[in-house]
C-alpha cells in the first residue's frame, strides 16, 4: 500500500496531495499539467517534495520531519516512463535483467521466463532496443521494471506515445499485470478509456490537488466530477457479472445489483466480472413500464436528483438497486414528465459498452462498493 | 613490421618515444579529463567559470608559456617538483615523464571538451531509469553514462593523442631535447631542420608524422562506427 502526503511548490504551481493507494490498479487521472507526473516522480525519488511523507507497505521512503529521503535506488519501486527509456547500448535481454542483476537472488520475486512469456517478447531478446517498434519497446520497459521485483509499479502514461492500434495491443497486458505479478500499480493517464479498461481505483487530480478518490464506478457515475472526467463522456459505470447466455438469440446476460442487462454475446466464461459503461444520453426514462417496445434493457429505478445541465438538457440521477444510473434527457421531456426525487420510473438503456471484460478472477466485491 | 626496419635508428627512437609519451599523456590524464568534464557538464559549484577557464588556458596560451610554467612548478627546484624529488626521488624536468606531462597539459582542454560534449548528450532520463532500477549514482555512471558517452570519450582520447604527438613548444621548454629521453618526433624534426643538408631525413620524419596521425584518425573512425553499429543493431 502506498501512502502519500506531500506538498511541493514550484514557481506558480503548488502541489498538495494526500491519499493512499491499495492493491490493484490506481489511476491518477487529470489534465496535463495537473501534477500527476510530478507526484509519481516524488514517489520514485526523482524529485523532492518540500515537505510531507511517503511510505510503501509501511516502509518510509520520504519523511521531511524525520529527515528521511531515500535515493531512488533504495526505494524498490518500478517505474515505466512515458518514453520507454531503454538503454540503447544493451540488448533487450540485458535491459530486462538490468534491475534484477542488482538484486540479491533471495529478493527476486519475478522470473525472466514469466515476464518474457506474459509480455510476449521472447523473439526480441537478442535485439537492440533501437530496432524495436514503439509497442515492443514499451513492453520491454514494463518487463525491465517488473524484473526488479518492485514493491509497486509506477506507470506514467506508458501508452501515450503509441498509436491507437499499438495501444489496444498493449492494454490487455497492462490490465493483467497487477494480478499476474501480485503488485499494486499506480497508473498515470489522461485517457478515460485507459482508466475504464485498467483501473480499480480512480484518483482525480486537478491543479495540484486531489479532487476525489474512490472506486472507478463511483466517481465516473457521479455528475459532480463530470467536469474533471470529461464532459463528452457523461455516463455511468457499473460493475456486473456475466451470468447467462442465450445461444438461440446470441445474447449474453449480465447481472448487477439493479437487475439484468442484455448484450451481444461475449466470448467470456460465465461469472466473469465486467465493467459496463452507459452513456447518459443512452438512458431514456418512462414513468410507467412501457409495452410494445424494442428496447430490451429495462430497469426499475428511482429518481434521486434532477439538475439542469444546460438550457436544453437535464441530468437525472437514478438509483437502481444501490447503483447510480445517469440519464440525460431534454428539458422539454422533463417539462412533460416532471420528474422529482423519489419517483419510481423505468430506465430504458438503449446501448452500453463493455469497458473491461478481461479481468478474469477478480472478486466482484472488490470494485462494487457503490453508493447506497 | 618490415616497415619498422626500414626506419633509421633515429626515426625509430623518435617514433617510439613519441608514442610512449603521447600514450602515457592520454592514459594518465583520462581519469582527470572524465572527472573535469563531468563536473563541467553535470555540476554547479562556486568558481565553475574559473575552473572552466583554467582547464582551457593551455588551449589559448603559447605552449612555451605552459612549458615554462611547468618548469617553474615541476622543475627540481620548483614548488611541486622540489617536493616530489625530496620525498619520492622523482624527477620530471628533462625526462620523458616530464614530456608526457607537458603533452597532457596541452592536450587536456581538447580531451575535456569532447568528453563534456558527450556527457551533455547523454539522456538524463536513462540515468534516472537506472536509478529506479536499483543503481546508485556511481554504478549508474559506469553502466549507463560512460557507455553512452563512449564515442565522445573516444573522440577526446584520439584528439588528445594527436595533440600530444604534435606537442613541441611546451615540451622543448620543459624537458628540452635529449636524444632517447625527450626527443620526440617534432623535436627531432626541429633539430634536423637546424642542420644544413638534412632535407631528406626531415622529409622522412614528416611522412612518419603524417602516417601516425592518419592511423590514429582512422582507428577512431573505425571504433566509432563499430559503437554506432552496436547501438543500432
Amino acid at each position: 500500500m502506498l501512502e502519500i502526503d506531500v506538498t511541493r511548490r514550484q514557481g506558480d504551481f503548488s502541489l498538495e496531495m494526500a491519499f493512499t493507494a491499495g492493491a490493484g490498479v490506481t489511476a491518477l487521472f487529470g489534465r496535463s499539467g495537473s501534477g500527476k507526473t510530478s507526484l509519481v516522480n516524488m514517489v520514485a525519488g526523482l524529485s523532492r517534495p518540500d515537505c510531507g511523507r511517503i511510505a510503501v507497505d509501511g516502509k518510509v521512503l520520504f519523511d521531511s520531519q524525520a529527515g528521511i529521503d531515500l535515493p531512488p535506488e533504495a526505494r524498490r519501486l518500478g517505474y515505466v516512463f512515458q518514453e520507454h527509456r531503454l538503454f540503447p547500448h544493451l540488448s533487450v535481454r540485458d535491459n530486462l535483467c538490468f534491475g534484477m542483476k542488482r538484486l540479491p537472488v533471495a529478493e527476486r520475486r519475478v522470473s525472466v521466463d514469466h515476464v518474457v512469456a506474459v509480455l510476449g517478447i521472447a523473439h526480441l531478446l537478442d535485439r537492440r532496443p533501437t530496432g524495436l517498434s514503439g509497442g515492443e519497446k514499451q513492453r520491454v520497459a514494463i518487463g525491465r521494471a517488473l524484473l526488479a521485483s518492485p514493491r509497486i509499479l509506477l506507470m506514467d502514461e506508458p501508452l501515450a506515445s503509441l498509436d491507437g492500434g499499438r495501444k489496444n495491443d498493449l492494454l490487455p497486458f497492462i490490465a493483467g499485470l497487477s494480478r499476474q505479478f501480485d503488485i499494486p500499480i499506480v497508473y498515470v493517464s489522461h485517457s478515460m478509456e485507459e482508466v475504464l479498461r485498467l483501473a480499480d481505483t480512480l484518483a482525480l487530480i486537478d491543479a495540484g490537488r486531489l479532487a476525489a478518490i474512490g472506486p472507478v464506478e463511483d466517481l465516473l457515475s457521479s455528475p459532480a466530477y463530470a467536469g474533471l472526467t470529461g464532459h463528452g463522456e457523461a455516463g455511468s459505470v457499473l460493475a456486473a457479472t456475466l451470468c447467462r447466455e442465450d445461444s438461440e438469440y446470441g445474447i449474453s446476460v449480465l447481472s448487477f445489483p439493479g437487475g439484468e442487462l442484455k448484450v451481444g454475446r461475449l466470448a467470456l466464461p460465465m461469472g466473469t466480472p465486467v465493467r459496463v459503461r452507459i452513456h447518459a444520453q443512452d438512458v431514456a426514462i418512462a414513468l410507467v413500464p412501457p409495452v410494445g417496445l424494442s428496447v430490451r434493457n429495462r430497469l426499475s429505478a428511482q429518481v434521486r436528483s434532477v439538475a439542469p445541465f444546460d438550457g436544453t438538457l437535464v441530468d437525472v440521477m437514478l438509483e437502481c438497486g444501490g447503483c447510480s444510473l445517469w440519464s440525460r434527457i431534454t428539458a422539454e421531456a422533463q417539462a412533460e414528465l416532471s420528474l422529482k426525487p423519489g419517483m419510481a420510473v423505468t430506465a430504458l438503456v438503449k446501448s452500453l459498452t463493455i469497458a473491461r471484460g478481461d479481468v478474469a478472477d477478480r472478486p466482484p466485491g472488490q470494485t462494487e462498493s457503490l453508493p447506497g | 613490421m618490415s616497415l619498422w626496419f626500414t626506419l633509421t635508428p633515429l626515426e625509430r627512437e623518435a617514433l617510439s618515444l613519441s608514442l610512449l609519451v603521447s600514450g602515457w599523456a592520454v592514459v594518465g590524464s583520462l581519469p582527470f579529463g572524465i572527472l573535469s568534464a563531468w563536473l563541467l557538464a553535470r555540476r554547479d559549484f562556486p568558481g565553475k567559470s574559473l575552473f572552466d577557464g583554467l582547464i582551457h588556458l593551455p588551449l589559448v596560451l603559447p605552449p612555451v608559456v605552459v612549458g615554462y610554467a611547468l618548469l617553474v612548478l615541476l622543475g627540481r627546484k620548483g614548488v611541486v617538483g622540489g617536493w616530489l624529488y625530496d620525498w619520492f626521488g622523482i624527477t620530471l624536468a628533462f625526462t620523458w615523464k616530464g614530456a608526457a606531462i607537458a603533452s597532457a597539459v596541452v592536450a587536456f582542454p581538447l580531451m575535456v571538451r569532447a568528453i563534456r560534449l558527450a556527457l551533455e548528450g547523454v539522456d538524463r532520463g536513462l540515468e534516472q531509469a537506472a536509478r529506479t532500477l536499483g543503481c546508485g549514482p556511481i554504478r549508474t555512471f559506469f553502466s549507463v553514462t560512460m557507455p553512452l558517452a563512449m564515442p565522445g570519450v573516444l573522440a577526446g582520447v584520439i584528439l588528445a593523442f594527436a595533440r600530444s604527438l604534435s606537442e613541441f613548444g611546451a615540451t622543448i621548454t620543459f624537458v628540452s631535447n635529449i636524444p632517447g629521453e625527450t626527443r620526440t618526433l617534432p623535436i627531432a624534426l626541429y633539430a634536423l631542420t637546424q642542420v644544413p643538408g638534412s632535407d631528406e631525413p626531415a622529409f622522412r620524419l614528416c611522412i612518419i608524422s603524417v602516417v601516425v596521425a592518419f592511423a590514429a584518425l582512422l582507428a577512431s573512425e573505425i571504433l566509432a562506427r563499430r559503437m554506432r553499429a552496436r547501438m543500432e543493431g
